[in-house]
């Protein structure tokens, strides 16, 4: 296996397209050395993009922010400025592995992953989250929610990286919220998780909302339905309740060793209610 | 006379027993200095890999190894044919190397050593094996069915009369009791029946098995490993090998866990052979995921539990059955389990049955208080419920009923002296015990029992010509016993705690001495210890009268120094150890005292737990909201040590009652084997885990001491059912206790889903 990590991205690239064989991009490493060790993936070429000294800035940008893809997810937790436009996409990256992940786990690597359980990408699919992508034939930004397209499987073609994501402004009265569900409080895997990101009218009804759920199909979920329950309400019981039922019945989980399909279904409700009562208190200020 | 006698034990004024110094091996394992199993090289070391069988079920046609061979950079394969039929240690071999059959998923059938790790594994892939496919079972009840396959042709299961004439998958029965439970039943007001069935749960060590092993070509051995017990290693390897005791010398590593798993060997007779048969040092560690598919996790269970009481709280008859599989081979901890069940009630009526049953499954190996867990858990369940029924409240039920010094136990011999009222008491008086409770919140208690034991021995102690101390023992240190055999080697000279250094010798250089297990090192090395300073004292008397030329019964030894036993006597200057050290070599040689015995009246240790939960009644996640575990050491030797036993038994029990679980697929393959999704306890899981020590000292130790390393996982399990009970008002009888078998239990009693 070569290891390379060049300093810019278009070398980056270019070393991509030109090799043969199986080739991985490593940000923190800490999915694919994993994959590594224990023989899931055996990797021909492997490109650090560490080095790119541009993928680790946070700017701000049209009143949202550009994350590099090599921050890790102890960087963005503390920025200030994007815990306070986005905590729900903060939250559900802080909640990635332990302190010790946290120093290397990447949100760019999160998504490209393509893990159905992957904890940021809810919450990065309610932001409308945007990722600007490097490839041979030059840029093309897209949004998060067509990256992947099944376990491990995305969108992107050889020689393609992921070099920032945008997280976008958002209208006054919003607030977003991510929670996920695991058997003990960290070093898990979500069994279910549930993104939402609302705004809401001066007179408290809910103006606009994404509702975005994990772990609950082969690729993270954007359920309308379930926003659409909420949209016009002031999240009372009904409309909570309603919601609930609409994210339950988005589900199509598997049965597995993390949890059965009944189990995934009741919870994604419960998770998600729960979610859309704390975004709805961050709307309010 | 030495000392005071030996029912004096509750007066005696301790100087440094009871103190709570450093241990002597912390530095070293903080810092990293520290050698465990695998942090050992040699030069010319080849790695050694294991190939394992992917079937949970087959008989083995063939195995060629030519084209695994012929990679450069392997040097040696070992398969079966390697290892000579062996009738003492039938199973061990059969499962560290499979025969006729592989007879579990992750079974051993072949082992490679190369010169490098990445060499033995890819030719690992070459060796060509002709399986033919088996059906498999893997749960207790399936595997005791009519129609169930058979592992072993030859399993006429014993203990049943007459012998049965077909095999079966039951190893043996046994029973347990006296009186006559349906008289006693007859006279319940109220009887309370239930099933359960517990999950296999892993010790879940830090530290894999790891091993380096060398044999030259004249035929010496040396192994180094990681282990409980490096005098059964040798034993058990030298049978393997056809090798004389004598000539393997074993070193026991530090360790990084072992919890009653690192009792047995795995790969260490292999690196021998691949050593005997390339001339080269073999080191073999396992990954993560053979540990779970191939070591010994515990036994997964199924019972029946059946206990009547009367309106004013008494036990009237208890009756139960036990079915655990131990995995391929026969030997899981039924017998202790149906033993221990009931031992903490003084019961005119009780009855147990167990049933040892083979599975495809790895072979069990004992985990803290073997057997025992799964008992408490169903039997603590039905006397809380029980409690409940009746109106009385949990903790006086059992005290109600609670076994005492005189007491014949459920499992035959008369309770000695023994602390379990005494920890019931110290809950009753707990603040914990009446502690407001909130919404979705509930409490739980449950006792436990362990036997606890003694066994070989040997224990050597050298007094240096400085007056420090060398203390020799031969049980591995799996939970700071070096600092406890410090304490107690300088109690008995008077010495201070740092002027003793014990250390774990090697079975080339110290008499034998059985694994550090069964709660026994406190106490067994511990009264070694003991005895070796009393002997190494009467040595420094006799030094001392003969410089002092009077009789040496007329010198005693009080304070760490030799005085005149009396006015009569004379007047002499107290000697100190390191005075009657330093001269040593004028008055006679080197001083030094030791003890080899097989030490008897080892003492019982009872606890009861005291739990807090809060379920969430729409997840059916369970957390942990507070813990009290309340136990008898007898006499707490350190402190804080014994405390961490305490607390390391409670936490193991949490995950045990919570997540941890052995998830089989309906292929017959373990479906976890890793820590993301074997869920042992994180600490950011775990309020801090309070402790009450109980001190009923045990007469069969001249301080007291009852082990304390595993009675602490046996009441958990059925604490934390308890309390889940009472805060989400469901009986939970299966383990995990995980959130969807929680959820789906408050689904159903709502009638909702
Ligand atoms: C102990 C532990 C706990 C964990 N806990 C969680 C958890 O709670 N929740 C959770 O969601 N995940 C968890 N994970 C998984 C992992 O940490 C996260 O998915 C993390 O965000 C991956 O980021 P990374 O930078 O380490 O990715 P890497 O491992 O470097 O890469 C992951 C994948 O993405 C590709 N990739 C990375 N960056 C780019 C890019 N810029 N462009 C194109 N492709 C790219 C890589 O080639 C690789 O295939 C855990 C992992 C460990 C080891």
């Amino acid at each position: 296996m070569r290891y390379e990590a060049p300093d810019t991205i278009d070398q980056a690239v270019q070393m991509l397209a030109e090799a043969d064989g199986l080739t991985r991009v490593l940000a923190g490493g800490t999915d694919v050395i994993v994959q590594l060790r224990s023989g899931m993936v055996e990797p021909d070429l492997m490109v650090d993009i560490k080095r790119i000294e541009a993928m680790h800035a946070i700017t701000a940008e049209g009143g949202g922010f550009r994350v590099g893809a090599a921050v890790s997810g102890a960087q963005l937790g503390e920025h200030e400025g994007v815990k306070a436009l986005w905590p729900g996409v903060v939250e559900a990256v802080e909640l990635i592995g332990s302190t010790q992940v946290q120093g290397r786990a990447t949100m760019a690597g999160n998504l490209c992953n393509a893990s159905p359980a992957a904890d940021s990408v809810p919450a990065l699919v309610v932001a409308e989250a945007v990722a600007s992508i490097v490839g041979p034939e030059g840029r093309r930004d897209v949004p998060v929610d067509e990256i992947t397209t099944g376990p491990g499987k995305t969108t992107l073609a050889k020689g393609e990286i992921v070099e920032s994501i945008l997280l976008p402004a958002r209208p006054a009265n919003s607030g977003d919220a991510y929670l996920r569900f695991i058997p003990r409080t960290e070093m898990d895997i979500a069994v279910v998780g549930a993104g939402i990101s609302l705004t809401l009218n001066d007179d408290g009804t809910c103006a606009a909302a994404r509702v975005a759920l994990g772990a609950v199909a082969e690729v993270v979920l954007l359920v309308e339905p379930a926003a659409d329950a909420l949209i016009g309400s002031r999240l009372d019981e009904a409309a909570l309740d309603a919601l609930a039922a609409a994210a339950s019945a988005a589900c199509r989980p598997i049965d597995d060793k993390r949890g059965t399909i009944e189990f995934r279904t009741k919870v994604a409700g419960v998770l998600a209610r729960r979610a859309a009562v704390i975004a709805q208190t961050r709307a309010r200020g | 006379m030495l000392d005071k006698p030996k029912d004096a034990v509750l007066d005696r004024e301790f100087k440094v027993v009871g103190s709570r110094p450093v241990r002597p091996d912390g530095v070293d394992k903080v810092t990293g200095r520290a050698k465990f199993g695998a942090d050992v090289s040699a030069p010319g070391m080849l790695i050694g890999k294991v190939l394992r069988s992917p079937h949970p079920h087959a008989r083995i046609h063939s195995i060629d190894i030519h084209a695994a061979l012929a990679v450069p950079g392997v040097k040696a394969i070992v398969t079966r044919d390697d290892f000579a039929e062996n009738k003492k240690h039938k199973d061990v071999l059969c499962n560290i190397m499979a025969r006729d059959k592989a007879l579990y998923e992750g079974h051993a059938v072949a082992a490679i050593a190369a010169t490098t790790g990445a060499i033995a594994r890819k030719a690992l892939k070459l060796i060509k094996i002709d399986y033919d496919i088996l059906p498999h079972v893997t749960d207790v009840d399936e595997a005791m069915a009519d129609d169930a396959p058979i592992l072993h042709d030859t399993m006429i299961t014993r203990g049943v009369d007459p012998a049965p004439e077909k095999p079966s998958n039951v190893a043996q029965r046994f029973d347990f009791g006296h009186g006559d439970v349906e008289d006693g039943f007859a006279k319940a007001d109220v009887i309370i029946e239930r099933s359960f069935k517990t999950e296999a749960a892993h010790q879940g060590y830090i530290e894999p098995h790891a091993c380096l092993a060398s044999v030259t070509e004249d035929g010496h051995g040396e192994l180094w490993c990681c282990t409980q017990g490096h005098y059964a290693v040798r034993d058990v390897c030298a049978s393997l090998l056809g090798m004389e005791v004598s000539k393997l010398r074993v070193t026991a590593s530090e360790i990084g866990g072992g919890f009653g798993g690192k009792t047995t060997v795995f790969l260490e007779p292999l690196a021998l052979m691949m050593s005997r048969k390339t001339g080269r040092p073999i080191k073999m560690v396992m990954d993560r995921d053979e540990v779970f598919r191939a070591s010994g996790p515990t036994a997964s269970t199924s019972s029946w539990v059946k206990v009547g009481a009367t309106k004013d709280g008494k036990i009237t008859a208890a009756s139960a059955e036990f079915r655990y599989q131990g995995g391929a081979f026969k030997g899981s901890p039924v017998q202790f389990g149906a033993m221990c069940a009931f031992a903490c009630y003084a019961l005119e009526n009780v009855k147990t049955v167990g049933f040892d049953v083979v599975t495809n499954r790895p072979k069990q190996a004992a985990y803290r208080a073997p057997g025992a867990p799964m008992a408490a858990f169903a039997v603590e369940s039905v006397i809380e419920e029980l409690a409940i029924k009746l109106g009385i409240d949990p903790v006086e039920f059992r005290l109600k009923n609670a076994a005492a010094e005189g007491d014949t136990s459920s499992y035959g011999p008369k309770f000695p002296r023994i602390g379990l009222v005494e920890t019931l008491e110290a809950a009753k008086a707990h603040e914990h015990y009446s502690a407001p409770l909130g919404p979705n919140q509930g409490r739980g208690i449950g006792s436990g029992y362990w036997f606890n034991f003694g066994g070989a021995t040997s224990v050597s102690l050298n007094v240096h010509p400085d007056g420090t101390v060398a203390l020799v023992v031969g049980t591995p240190d799996i939970g700071g016993s070096r600092a406890s055999m410090n304490l107690m080697a300088a109690e008995e000279l008077g010495i201070p705690y740092d002027k003793v250094n014990t250390i774990v010798a090697d079975t080339a250089s110290l008499g034998f001495n059985e694994t550090s297990h069964g709660s026994r090192v406190t106490f067994a090395s511990g009264l070694a210890t003991i005895e070796a300073a009393r002997n190494a004292k009467n040595e420094c008397c006799a030094r001392a009268a003969m410089i002092w030329e009077i009789e040496p019964d007329a010198v005693t030894w009080e304070d760490g120094c030799a005085k005149p036993a009396g006015a009569n006597a004379g007047n002499f200057e107290p000697m100190t150890l390191a005075d009657i050290a330093k001269i040593a070599e004028k008055t006679g040689g080197p001083i030094s005292g030791h003890f080899e015995k097989n030490p008897a009246g080892a003492g019982a240790s009872f606890a009861t737990h005291m739990v807090d939960v809060e379920v969430d009644p729409d997840t059916g996640r369970v957390e942990i909201l507070r813990f009290t575990v309340i136990q008898d050491a007898g006499k707490a030797i350190h402190p804080s040590y014994v405390e961490g036993q305490f607390q390391g038994g409670a936490v193991q029990g949490v995950g045990w009652a919570l997540n941890e679980e052995y998830i089989y697929g309906a292929d017959g393959k373990m479906q976890n084997p890793g820590f993301l999704d074997y869920r042992i306890p994180v600490c950011s899981d775990l309020p801090m885990i309070d402790t009450v020590i109980v001190e009923v000292p045990n007469p069969g130790h001249p301080y007291g001491v009852r082990g304390v390393g595993e009675t602490g996982i046996v009441p958990p399990m059925a604490a934390i059912a308890n309390a889940i009970s009472a805060a989400a008002g469901v009986r939970m009888t299966e383990l995990p206790m995980s959130p969807p078998k929680v959820l789906k239990a408050i689904d159903d009693a709502n009638g909702s889903a």
